[in-house]
C-alpha cells in the first residue's frame, strides 16, 4: 500500500519568459487530505498542479514530498500520479493494458502486472470491460480506467486536472461522490484542480483559492464560505453581497438578507425575481446604487411575494456582517 | 420521384472518379493481363491464350535450383534495393517526422520545415539524379575533397555507377513519401498521451516504442507502400545511377518493351505486380489502413 505523505510548497514560482504564472506560493497539505485548487482560468492552479506532478519545471522554490525535495525528479520517481483532463488513455491499448502500462514501463513481470491491473480495475468496478479499447468505453468508464491507471502504482498523492469537466451534470455528481470515497478508502492526498466552487465545496477538506498566481485564501470550505478573506474570494465563491461602507468593504451572505415592504432597513428596488425551487433569488439595487442579491426560502417569499420594480426594505442581523480585507 | 432521384445521386457523384479509374487503371491493367498470354515473334504479335511467356520468364528457374536463374537473381537484387531503401527511408522519415511533430514547438516553424522537405520536388527526378554525377564521379567533388584531405590517393570508384549511388538516389527521391504520411499520423497523436506516458514512468525510448510507433503505424504502412511500389518498379534510377550495369525487375520489362516484345514484357509486368501485391498484403496484415482513411 501507498505510504501517505505530506506535501509542502515553499515559495514555489513559475515564470514563462516575462510572465509569472505562479508567484511564490507557500502551501502545506497534510497526508490524507482532499485538497481542491480553485480559481478562474489563468489563475495558476494548473501550473501549480503540473509543477507538483513534475510536468512543469519549477522556476524558483521547493516542492517537498514526504522527507525529500522532489523538484528535479521525474513524475514516476516522485510517488505522484496524475489523472489527465481528457484522461489520456492510450487508444491502441485495451483498458487492462492501459492500467498495466506503468507497471510494464517499470519492468515488472507479466504475472504481477496482470494481478495488479485486474485488482485496480476491480477497485473502480471496471473488470468486466478490461478487454475493451478506450474508444469502446463511455466517458465515465474511461475516467474509471484512467483512475485505475493512476492508482495502480500506489502513488502517495493523486493529482487530478479538472477530472469532472468532461462529464455531463448527472454523472458529475455521481463521480464526485466516488472520488471522495476512493480518497477516504485509500487514505492518500488527492489534489484536484477545478474552476467550479460547487465541486470544491462538495469534495475538499482544504480549499485553496488562487488568483493571479497567488493564493487568496486557504482553508476548510465552511470557514472560507463564512469568512471570505478578500472581495475576490467573496465574489468567486458566490452567495455573498459586498457592501462598501466608509471606505471599508463588508460582506453578507445572500441567505441572511430579509425583505419587507415597510419598517426600517435599507431601501431598495427589486430588479428581478428568479424562482429556483428551494429558494427564490431576488436581485436588488439600493438607492446608493449597490447591487445585492437576497436568497429567500420559497415558503417565506410566497407568504409575501415581491415583483420586479417594487420598493422594499432590506435588513440583516449586524452579527452576520463580515469585514473583508482591503 | 424524389426517392428515385436520391437513390441514384451517390452513383452519379462517384461516377467521374470511377470512370477515370476504369479507363486509366483497370482497362490498361486488363489489357496487359490479356497481352501477357499472346504470342510473338521477332516481327509480329499474335493474339492467343498460351502460357509460354510466363514459362520463358521463369526459364529453367526450377530445374537449376539451388542455383538461381537470371530472373530470380534479378528479383533478388531488386528486393535487396527495395529493402535497403525502405529501411533507410523509414528511419529517416520517422526521425524527421518525429522531430517536426514533437521537437518543434512553434506551428509556423513546423509548417515551414515541412514545406522545406518538399523542395526537392521542384525539379524532376531525372535532373535530381543527374546532379549527383558531378558530385560522385571519379573527378567529382567528393573524390576531390577526399584526395585533397589526404584520406585517399586514388579516386574512390564505388561512389558512382554502383549499388551505393543507386541506393543513395532512390533514398533521396523517396524519403519524402515516407515523411508525409508518418507526419500526418504522428501529428494526430494527442500530446497529453506523451505526458501520460512520462507520468507513468516511461523513458523517451519507451514512449517512442510503446506509444508513438504503434500510433504512427498507419502512416508507416502508407509510406512503405509508396516507397516499395516505386522502388520495385524503378528502372530509371537503377539505369542512370547504376551505369546501366545493374539489373532490376523494371529494367527487364523496359528492355523487352524497347525490343517490342510486348507479350513477354506484359507477363513480366504481371509477375512484378503479383510480387508487389504480396509484399503489400503482408504489410497490411499488420496494420488496418482503413482506420486512417
Amino acid at each position: 500500500m501507498a505510504r501517505p505523505a505530506d506535501l509542502e510548497l515553499a515559495s514555489v514560482t513559475k515564470r514563462y519568459g516575462e510572465t509569472t504564472a505562479v508567484d511564490s506560493i507557500d502551501l502545506k497539505i497534510k497526508a490524507g487530505t482532499y485538497c481542491c485548487l480553485l480559481g478562474p482560468s489563468g489563475c495558476g492552479k494548473s501550473s501549480t498542479l503540473r509543477m507538483i506532478a513534475g510536468h512543469e519545471s519549477v522556476s524558483d522554490g521547493d516542492i517537498v514530498l514526504g522527507p525529500e525535495v522532489v523538484n528535479d525528479l521525474p513524475p514516476a520517481k516522485r510517488g505522484t500520479a496524475m489523472m489527465f483532463q481528457s484522461y489520456a488513455l492510450f487508444p491502441h491499448l485495451s483498458a487492462r493494458d492501459n492500467v498495466a502500462f506503468p507497471l510494464r514501463m517499470k519492468g515488472s513481470n507479466k504475472v504481477d502486472r496482470s494481478i495488479r491491473a485486474t485488482e485496480a480495475l476491480k477497485m473502480v468496478d471496471m473488470e468486466r470491460y478490461q478487454a475493451r479499447l478506450p474508444s469502446q468505453l463511455s466517458g465515465g468508464q474511461q475516467q474509471r480506467v484512467a483512475l485505475a491507471r493512476a492508482l495502480v502504482t500506489d502513488p502517495q498523492i493523486l493529482l487530478l486536472d479538472e477530472p469532472l469537466s468532461a462529464l455531463d451534470p448527472f454523472l458529475k455528481v455521481r463521480v464526485r461522490a466516488e472520488l471522495k470515497r476512493f480518497q477516504r478508502e485509500l487514505g492518500i492526498s488527492f489534489i484536484h484542480v477545478t474552476h467550479s466552487q460547487e465541486e470544491a465545496m462538495a469534495l475538499a477538506d482544504l480549499v485553496i483559492i488562487m488568483n493571479n498566481g497567488r493564493i487568496e485564501q486557504a482553508g476548510a470550505p465552511r470557514d472560507i464560505f463564512n469568512a471570505p478573506a478578500t472581495e475576490f474570494v467573496a465574489r468567486f465563491i458566490g452567495g455573498h453581497n459586498i457592501i462598501p461602507e466608509d471606505g471599508r468593504k463588508l460582506s453578507i451572505r445572500s441567505d441572511r438578507l430579509q425583505l419587507s415592504s415597510g419598517g426600517h432597513g435599507t431601501p431598495a428596488v427589486v430588479r428581478d425575481v428568479e424562482y429556483q425551487g428551494i429558494a427564490v433569488h431576488v436581485s436588488l439595487a439600493t438607492e446608493t446604487g449597490v447591487e445585492m442579491m437576497a436568497i429567500v426560502p420559497e415558503r417565506i417569499f410566497y407568504s409575501r411575494p415581491f415583483e420586479a420594480g417594487e420598493a422594499v426594505k432590506v435588513h440583516w442581523d449586524p452579527a452576520d456582517i463580515h469585514e473583508l480585507a482591503a | 420521384m424524389l426517392d428515385e432521384k436520391s437513390r441514384w445521386t451517390p452513383y452519379w457523384q462517384a461516377a467521374p472518379l470511377a470512370i477515370v479509374f476504369l479507363v486509366f487503371f483497370v482497362l490498361p491493367l486488363a489489357i496487359t493481363f490479356m497481352v501477357s498470354f499472346w504470342t510473338y515473334t521477332g516481327y509480329s504479335i499474335e493474339p492467343a491464350l498460351v502460357g509460354d511467356n510466363y514459362a520463358s520468364a521463369f526459364d529453367k528457374c526450377i530445374d537449376s535450383l539451388p542455383d538461381l536463374c537470371t530472373t530470380f537473381r534479378t528479383y533478388l537484387s531488386t528486393l535487396k534495393f527495395c529493402l535497403m531503401v525502405w529501411l533507410i527511408t523509414l528511419v529517416l522519415g520517422f526521425t524527421i517526422a518525429y522531430y517536426l511533430v514533437f521537437e518543434i514547438k512553434s506551428p509556423t516553424t513546423r509548417i515551414v520545415l515541412a514545406l522545406l522537405t518538399t523542395i526537392p520536388f521542384w525539379t524532376s527526378n531525372v535532373i535530381r539524379m543527374i546532379s549527383w554525377i558531378p558530385l560522385l564521379g571519379r573527378n567529382g567533388l567528393v573524390n576531390q575533397a577526399l584526395m585533397g584531405a589526404g584520406i585517399t590517393h586514388e579516386p574512390v570508384d564505388w561512389l558512382l555507377y554502383s549499388s551505393f549511388s543507386v541506393t543513395l538516389s532512390l533514398v533521396h527521391i523517396n524519403t519524402v513519401f515516407m515523411i508525409v504520411p508518418i507526419l500526418n499520423s504522428m501529428s494526430r497523436i494527442d500530446k497529453s498521451l506523451i505526458e501520460a506516458a512520462y507520468d507513468n514512468g516511461a523513458s523517451a525510448w519507451q514512449t517512442i516504442w510503446n506509444v508513438i510507433v504503434p500510433l504512427s503505424k498507419t502512416g508507416i504502412a502508407i509510406g512503405s507502400i509508396f516507397v516499395i511500389t516505386v522502388v520495385m518498379g524503378d528502372f530509371i534510377s537503377i539505369g542512370l545511377m547504376g551505369g546501366q550495369q545493374i539489373a532490376s525487375a523494371g529494367k527487364v520489362i523496359e528492355t523487352q518493351i524497347t525490343a517490342l516484345q510486348f507479350p513477354i514484357a506484359a507477363a513480366n509486368a504481371i509477375v512484378l505486380l503479383a510480387a508487389v501485391l504480396m509484399i503489400i498484403w503482408t504489410l497490411l496484415r499488420f496494420v488496418d489502413i482503413r482506420k486512417e482513411l
